[in-house]
């Protein structure tokens, strides 16, 4: 028995209690009153009804709800949860970010959504359209420029397949009509328009614009022509994989492995064909659950599609998915999920045998987006690393119930939380790592916290499936195990 | 199986090994993408001349533009002042934005807070987030002041940020002596330099005005929104320091984004001090190193009295020139034979190295002092800068651009493109072909597509680190340019030369 069975690891949840009260002091208020309902550290659950739903905790905290304005809130927008999430990745529609230049400009090239294409000729991802708002435009009203912008995509740009209308915050509060424009350019061209009302002041975060993304989909792409597509018995789609670093094409590389046919990936490395044949594939497998469970739920609905959440990260979980998934179709496919887990097990025993030993009882923050703070987890568990605290950006209270099944006892928990929160709680923590955003990066690591980028995988991945999982693990150990952290003090400074 | 424990392979090798080559491969028959000839001949056209005027003739749309919007100039430049915390009212996306841009550039931290305005805001206004939000943002973050900024949406629905802040002032938010300056910063109108000028106009405005001038002996000079402001920064005031000169510096960014890794995070190392700032009012003199980030500021500056004067990226030799001399004009301080050596040791290196520079061509992109302060440099070393474009540019500024190239034989075929986006140098480059690229980041698609080599020299730089610590103004800066330049041009050749038996006759290991 190896030593981190005899003592298992526990959080210290009464440091973390402390915490919480100690960043909620530094609050006016009215302030304090609503942030410290964000906050609280997960409970173990013991009862009968919890083992057998896999709940190991209860992390209690109210979420979805506007950001204190002056706190330094970590959250985009809505426009960035459909044109930097679910719409821009797909490669060969033109998505305009209509309205001033600044959104398109910050988003333009950042999520690293990897497709295969010719950019500019039949595929536009790491593009920068827009309508560019003059003052007259606000004015004025800005229908015919859009109209005027969409003719011309259509001269400079003859193989794009179809256009979205990414609409920033003016677009909705000077009455624009969006939709009679595309309708129009629609009925005259023939071609594929999607206006997308996902001005950046709608809802409280990323997370709304993910949701009027979605019913953009059902609303102006779904039953629109005549889709031909010979339906066969393994055909899925895989909903809510954009593709970072490459991570739908090493997940897609297993489901192709076991047998299934993989008709759509969303958004990454998308095309609108595959979007449109998407209700004819017999599954939805669904990764990113919060932000396209609402296509998900469409797509059961009007088409009697079942759907299954997945997660990728790391052996144990990709090994329990690909099981599941099998389990949904014949025992052939049952078998091959059997022989690919046992064919990668090779690599997997290779990985943590390199870098386990390096990264054992290494304790870990995360802060990311809607998905990544319970689905990572495991990830690091397989590599014997420890998760002290997590939290989302955009997580609804369905995301909270499911990290349940993902945390232990103890776990600090923060949702929607403020750049002095994260600070206080990290400093507090002082974990061996922290995962998060680009914005989170420079000052934890001012602190001498090793820093890995949880939202574009720090510029590498891909992090899914099995060949994921050995980048994942020699990213984590090379952040923490770089001697650059042991330069901090100058040698003439007095030991603390 | 590709992936191996060993040598674990990233994103670049693992796609292109064959298990996965075959499944991209099958994945492309499903996806309705057109075939590989017509692909290949509607790309062919994009690089025709027909495209090109189909191309330039756009009148709404606009695709890879090379500007940003007003806020992010304005958070910008309330960073360089003292524990100066910007706060920009209207949706918080905006925000997320502007930070990791920052972020994504100086590898530095950027901390700004917004009022996180939503749906009900834009319908009842938004005092209420502007009365809680610089509550929190000074109990939270105790910082000296906080810069009031706009997005688009405050600005659409009329937000008065005057009457906001006194508002709030009345409801306690910040003790009433507390130094809230603001600016509108409208996404609509200009571009992040416009941003910059309306944030430190009205930085100045909170402390100058209803004040009288006392004219004094002290210059303040602005630097305008820089990319490279951290060693730009320090090497200006090296250089002020070697003449001699009392000085301000409007808006000094260099410590904010370059805070040792020491332990302590710094939230805040804005360099120019309250106290500065107020007593720059009795400046006798004014002058902006970037004319276009600056225009109202100065004129501001006039009405108190101020000599005013502005400069176009003080890069290579004339630029630098005209620094020198116009702060001793400025100053009445002379200047000094130590920066006279630094003149001639970077004419030295000029010389030296004129045979690989004379006759190259090239095209320039950025914001327009950057634009004509980088040709500049490049007509004194015998190059071409055939096309400058600049996506914020105005025709006032491309009439500029054409003098400049009147004032040299080298300029006689060279062309300024205002308020044209990299689109549009796409085809400009694939029909009039030039050597060299001087841009940012965003060039590499051009490189990729038009095969010309990108040197990065402005901002943004995303995907090289560390350009931004060293210089780029003054003599000492121009050498490190023509370095970069000439790098770029020997490490070309190098690859052009170096397949054994075929190109390596050319491979001299003396250049």
């Amino acid at each position: 028995m190896s030593l981190d069975e005899e003592v298992p690891f526990q959080n210290d949840g009464e440091l973390h209690q402390k915490l919480i009260a100690e960043v909620l002091a530094a609050y006016p208020d009215k302030s304090r009153k609503r942030r410290q309902k964000h906050l609280s550290v997960a409970k173990a659950l013991d009862t009968p009804e919890a083992k057998e739903e896999g709940l190991l905790t209860e992390c209690d905290v109210k979420s979805n709800i506007k950001s204190i304005p002056g706190v330094m809130t970590v959250r985009g927008c809505a426009y960035a949860g459909s044109k930097g999430v679910v719409w821009g990745p797909v490669k060969d529609m033109v998505h305009i970010s209509h309205g001033p230049v600044g959104c398109g400009q910050y988003s333009w090239s950042q999520r690293r959504n990897y497709y295969i294409g010719k950019t500019g000729v039949d595929t536009f991802v790491t593009m920068q359209f827009t309508t560019d708002f003059q003052e007259k435009d606000i004015v004025f009203g800005g229908d015919k420029k859009l109209e005027k912008t969409i003719d011309e995509i259509g001269e400079l740009f003859p193989l794009a397949k179809g256009i979205s209308i990414q609409s920033e915050c003016p677009i909705g509060l000077i009455g624009d009509d969006i939709e009679a424009v595309s309708r129009k350019k629609h009925k005259e061209t023939g071609t594929t328009i999607v206006p997308v009302r996902c001005e950046g002041f709608r809802g409280v975060s990323q997370s709304l614009g993910h949701h009027i993304a979605n019913d953009a989909i059902r609303d102006w792409v779904f039953d629109k022509k005549d889709v031909e597509h010979e339906a066969g018995p393994y055909d899925v789609n895989v909903i809510g994989d954009y593709n970072i670093g490459g991570d739908a094409w090493s997940s897609r590389i297993l489901l192709e492995e076991i047998g299934l046919k993989v008709v759509g990936n969303w958004s990454g490395d998308a095309t609108l064909a595959e979007i449109e044949k998407a209700p004819k594939a017999k599954l939805n497998l669904i990764h990113c659950y919060r932000s396209m469970n609402y296509i998900c739920r469409h797509m059961e609905e009007k088409y009697g599609m079942p759907w299954l959440e997945y997660n990728f990260f790391g052996p144990t979980q990709i090994a329990e998915g690909l099981r599941k998934i099998a389990a949904h179709f014949d025992a052939t496919i049952q078998e091959n999920a059997e022989k690919v887990i046992a064919k990668y097990q090779v690599l997997v025993d290779a990985i943590i045998a390199k870098y386990k030993p390096r990264l054992k009882g290494k304790t870990v923050m995360l802060y990311v987006g809607g998905l990544r703070p319970r689905h990572v987890v495991n990830a690091y568990n397989d590599l014997g690393m420890e998760i002290a605290g997590t939290g989302y950006e955009f997580a609804h209270g369905d995301d909270y119930q499911r990290t349940g099944h993902y945390v232990k006892d103890g776990t600090l928990i923060y949702d929607d939380a403020t750049s002095f929160e994260l600070e206080k709680f990290i400093e507090g923590i002082r974990p061996d790592l922290v995962g998060s955003g680009v914005k989170e990066k420079y000052p934890v690591q001012k602190m001498g916290i090793p820093f890995r980028q949880m939202h574009s995988w720090d510029y590498s991945g891909p992090y899914h499936g099995y060949d994921g999982f050995a980048i994942f693990a020699r990213d984590m150990d090379l952040a923490i195990n770089n001697p650059v952290w042991g330069l901090f003090k100058a040698p003439w400074k007095k030991a603390a | 199986m590709p992936q191996n424990a060993d040598k674990v392979l990233d994103h670049q090798p693992l796609f292109l090994e064959p298990e996965y080559k075959e499944m991209l491969a099958r994945k492309a028959l499903g996806e309705g993408l057109p075939c590989a000839e017509e692909t290949a001949k509607v790309g062919e056209w994009t690089k025709s001349w027909d495209y090109r005027e189909k191309n330039l003739a756009r009148t709404a749309l606009t695709v890879n533009p090379a500007k940003a919007c007003q806020p992010l100039g304005a958070v910008f430049v309330a960073a360089g002042f003292e524990k100066t915390l910007s706060f920009v009212h209207g949706s918080q996306g905006c925000v997320a934005y502007y930070r990791s841009h920052l972020s994504r550039h100086f590898k530095e931290p950027s901390s700004i807070v917004s009022s996180s305005m939503t749906e009900d805001a834009a319908v009842f206004g938004g005092l209420q987030n502007m009365i809680d939000g610089l509550s929190n943002a000074y109990t939270l973050y105790n910082p000296k002041m906080i810069a009031v900024s706009t997005t688009c949406m405050a600005e659409v629905i009329g937000d008065d940020l005057q009457s906001f802040i006194r508002g709030a002032k009345e409801k306690k938010s910040v003790p009433e002596e507390f130094n809230v300056p603001y600016a509108h910063t409208p996404a609509f109108v200009g571009s992040h330099t416009t941003g910059y000028d309306n944030m430190l106009k009205g930085i100045l405005d909170n402390f100058w005005k209803g004040k009288t001038a006392t004219p004094g002996t002290a210059i303040n000079i602005i630097p305008g929104f820089d990319g490279f402001a951290v060693g730009n920064n320090r090497e200006l005031k090296r250089i002020l320091d070697e003449m001699g000169v009392e000085y301000t510096i409007l808006s000094d960014v260099s410590d904010q984004f370059d805070t040792p890794s020491d332990g302590e995070f710094r939230m805040f190392d804005g360099g120019t001090t309250l106290e500065a700032t107020e007593a720059a009012i009795n400046a006798k003199a004014t002058l902006s190193l970037q004319e276009y980030c600056t225009q109202k500021t100065l004129e501001y500056a006039e009405t108190f009295g101020q000599k005013t004067a502005s400069l176009h990226y003080p890069l290579g030799i004339g630029g630098t020139d005209d620094l020198l001399t116009t702060i001793s004009e400025l100053s009445g301080k002379p200047i000094p034979d130590s920066l006279e050596k630094e003149r001639g040791r970077l004419i030295d290196a000029m010389a030296d190295s004129q045979a690989w520079l004379h006759g190259k061509t090239y095209a320039i992109y950025g914001d327009p002092d950057f634009v004509y302060g980088m040709a500049r440099f490049i007509l004194e070393t015998g190059g071409e800068p055939r096309h400058c474009l600049a996506t914020n540019g105005s025709k006032v500024w491309a009439d500029q651009m054409r003098e400049l190239f009147a004032s040299s034989p080298f300029g006689s075929q060279c062309q300024a493109w205002a308020g044209k986006d990299l689109w549009h140098l796409r085809s400009i480059l694939h029909t009039e072909p030039v050597d060299l690229l001087i841009g940012s980041s965003y060039g590499k698609y051009l490189e990729r597509d038009c095969k010309t080599p990108l040197i990065r020299l402005t901002f943004p730089i995303f995907d090289r680190h560390h350009h931004h610590r060293f210089p780029v103004w003054g003599y000492q800066g121009g050498l490190r340019v023509l370095v970069t330049i000439l790098d770029k041009i020997l490490d070309v050749l190098d690859l052009k030369t170096n397949e054994p038996g075929e190109t390596d006759y050319s491979f001299d290991l003396v250049r």
